[in-house]
């Protein structure tokens, strides 16, 4: 077991040295990075004193070294717009991305749960057809274009939300369902399957012999079975949901971390669009840790099979 | 010769296979057909625009389509903010999305296959060195890696391009690493290697038509995945540069008409990425089930 997990975590730490070095890579490959540190604009003296104070003079080993230094002490440069740490603005965004990422999970699993789950009991019947459907649209419509027509109907036609900002809770309603319709799809797709491994299990059967009532058999035996891998996914995707909302955050004016960057492209502020793609990265590198961990706390096969 | 004359017990045993791949149960039709319209028109955009995408008159911005009031039969859907007609910016759009999307998709599938090929047939270091790769950039979300991508290289039909390929190339290295793993194990390879063939001529002469079909049904499958993301890079200003006309770049000029009820400029070409992506995941899960039994589990 400790085995197990000191190598997961050794791979975890592989993946953020490839990380760091392929960010670093894609800077340096496409051009000075110096001219994406300084403003546009700026006078070849300006950059000559970029490059000596970021050490873009030196030789590559040394400038990976101070990369990675300064990241592992969260120094992720400063924005030239604001004239703050990337960190901070960051640290600023982050209860709002985790307010409509929250949201729209919920919305997601309300949405996905019970439609999964009607769609097992009834396999191929209407809810299993209208399930599959809502779900491909889900997975085939752009969340962004969701949420325009959303504003559209809601509020210009009937004025109903707010079309954009923040601070009521009418406002998070159109953003965190755009978002949450995505998810909804791959959340419904798994309950599904997950509800049909289980009903087809032994315990469940042993549960009809005894005669229990059919929604007994569902709600209790096997629902609880299905839901562990739902759980799961949904506590991945509440991370990734967190770096995918950009687009949606930018069609509401949301001032989450998706906004951030999308101002970061905007004004050309460097820093910002390094600074959230790396602190993204991290996070899902940290969560896939954090789950394959609990999954071989709680389940033996794992942890004995490597 | 008898031999060649006895009914081979595969053929019976999937007597259409032949005769009528398309005419089987469950055959798309009408997303095949969506996406034969989508594909000619792109071709001839030229001849069937009735405007210049690109050029138009402020004098005639905002008109509504023509079945609305004030619409007029010029402009069949409209025009946008600056006066270009939304028919034609939709026509040509249809081949910007067509052009980033088939190519994007061959880029990551041409990175993809090889990079599972030879991490599934060399296996050892070769293998571990580039799973832990495929790994660590499917940690990545896709679409934030592109925008990085996107904003370090600047906005360009072929950067995108390179870019979406250079992203979405993960999923096809583990399916395929994952079939060159058995594949390997099979018959006609050892007599490959028992005959004398080099590693490279197995990888290319051997494994890979192998593998192709896998190939095809994931390729057809990040279409709709690839068309959804050049559009939210296209809407995010790092994608496909103004004033070319690409669907997600007409969505983001639509947002200056939206708080005023201008529809047509943010419903049209929004139904036109549906209708491409929707058209190619319901090809896409049909190819899966015809072409590969392995993959339907994906």
């Amino acid at each position: 077991m400790k085995q197990y997990i000191v190598r997961r975590i050794g791979y975890s730490f592989l993946s953020l040295f490839l990380l760091s070095l392929t960010i670093f890579v894609f800077v340096r490959l496409t051009g000075d990075p110096a001219t994406l540190l300084v403003e546009p604009g700026a006078s070849e003296a300006d950059l000559q004193a970029i490059r000596v104070q970021f050490g873009l003079d030196q030789p590559l080993y040394v400038q990976y070294w101070h990369f990675i230094a300064s990241f592992a002490v969260g120094d992720l440069g400063q924005s030239f717009y604001y004239r703050t740490p990337v960190l901070d603005l960051y640290l600023q965004r982050l209860p709002n991305s985790l307010l409509l990422a929250a949201t729209a999970m919920s919305f997601s699993l309300l949405i996905g749960i019970p439609t999964g789950i009607l769609a097992a009991v009834r396999v191929g019947k209407f809810w299993d057809t209208t399930g599959k459907i809502f779900a491909l649209l889900g997975l085939s419509l752009p969340a962004f274009w969701v949420g325009l027509v959303l504003i559209l109907f809601f509020s210009v036609y009937l004025g109903w939300l707010p079309s954009s900002g923040s601070g009521t809770f009418w406002h998070l309603l159109m953003p965190a369902f755009s978002l949450g319709w995505f998810f909804a799809a791959a959340h419904m797709r798994l309950t599904r399957s997950s509800m049909l491994e289980v009903l087809g299990s032994e315990y469940v059967k042993l549960a009809r012999l005894k005669g229990l009532p059919e929604a007994l058999v569902i709600g209790k035996h096997a629902f609880k079975n299905a839901l562990i891998p739902v759980i799961t996914l949904a506590g991945i995707n509440l991370v990734v949901m967190i770096n995918v909302a950009i687009v949606v955050e930018t069609v509401f004016a949301w001032p989450g971390i998706g906004r951030l960057l999308y101002e970061g492209i905007t004004f050309r502020d460097f820093p910002i669009v390094q600074g959230v793609v790396v602190i993204g990265g991290a996070m899902i590198v940290m969560v896939n840790l954090v789950v394959d961990i609990f999954y071989a706390l709680i389940d033996p096969r794992i942890r004995l099979e490597s | 010769m008898s031999v060649t004359t006895l009914p081979s017990p595969i053929a019976e045993s999937r007597p259409d296979r032949p005769v009528a791949f398309w005419k089987g149960e469950g055959f798309p039709l009408i997303p095949v057909l969506i996406l034969l319209t989508i594909a000619f028109v792109a071709i001839f955009a030229d001849l069937l625009a009735p405007h210049d995408p690109q050029i138009g008159s402020l004098a005639r911005r905002f008109r509504p389509p023509a079945w609305q009031h004030g619409g007029s039969m010029e402009y069949l859907l409209g025009t946008d903010h600056v006066g270009r007609d939304v028919l034609s910016r939709l026509i040509f759009g249809a081949r910007v999305s067509v052009i980033v999307g088939l190519a994007a998709v061959f880029v990551a599938g041409a990175i993809g296959t090889l990079l599972g090929i030879v991490s599934g047939y060399l296996g050892g270091w070769v293998d571990q060195v580039i799973m832990r790769l495929t790994d660590t950039w499917l940690a990545l979300p896709a679409l934030t890696f592109a925008i990085f991508l996107a904003a370090i290289v600047g906005p360009s039909e072929f950067n995108i391009i390179v870019i979406l390929g250079g992203v979405y190339w993960t999923r096809y290295a583990r399916v395929i690493r994952g079939e060159v793993l058995s594949l390997k194990e099979r018959e006609f390879v050892r007599l490959a290697i028992v005959a004398g063939c080099s590693k490279r001529v197995i990888m290319w002469r051997h494994i890979l038509p192998n593998v192709i079909n896998s190939a095809i049904v994931l390729a057809t499958l990040m279409l709709g995945v690839v068309i959804i993301t050049e559009a939210s890079l296209s809407f995010l200003g790092v994608g496909v540069p103004p004033p070319k006309p690409a669907w997600g770049l007409m969505l983001a000029d639509g947002k200056k008409g939206l708080m005023v009820g201008y529809w047509w400029l943010t419903v049209l070409p929004g139904l036109c990425i549906m209708g491409m992506v929707l058209s190619a995941n319901l090809l896409g899960d049909w190819l899966r089930v015809k072409l590969d039994p392995q993959l339907r589990q994906l």
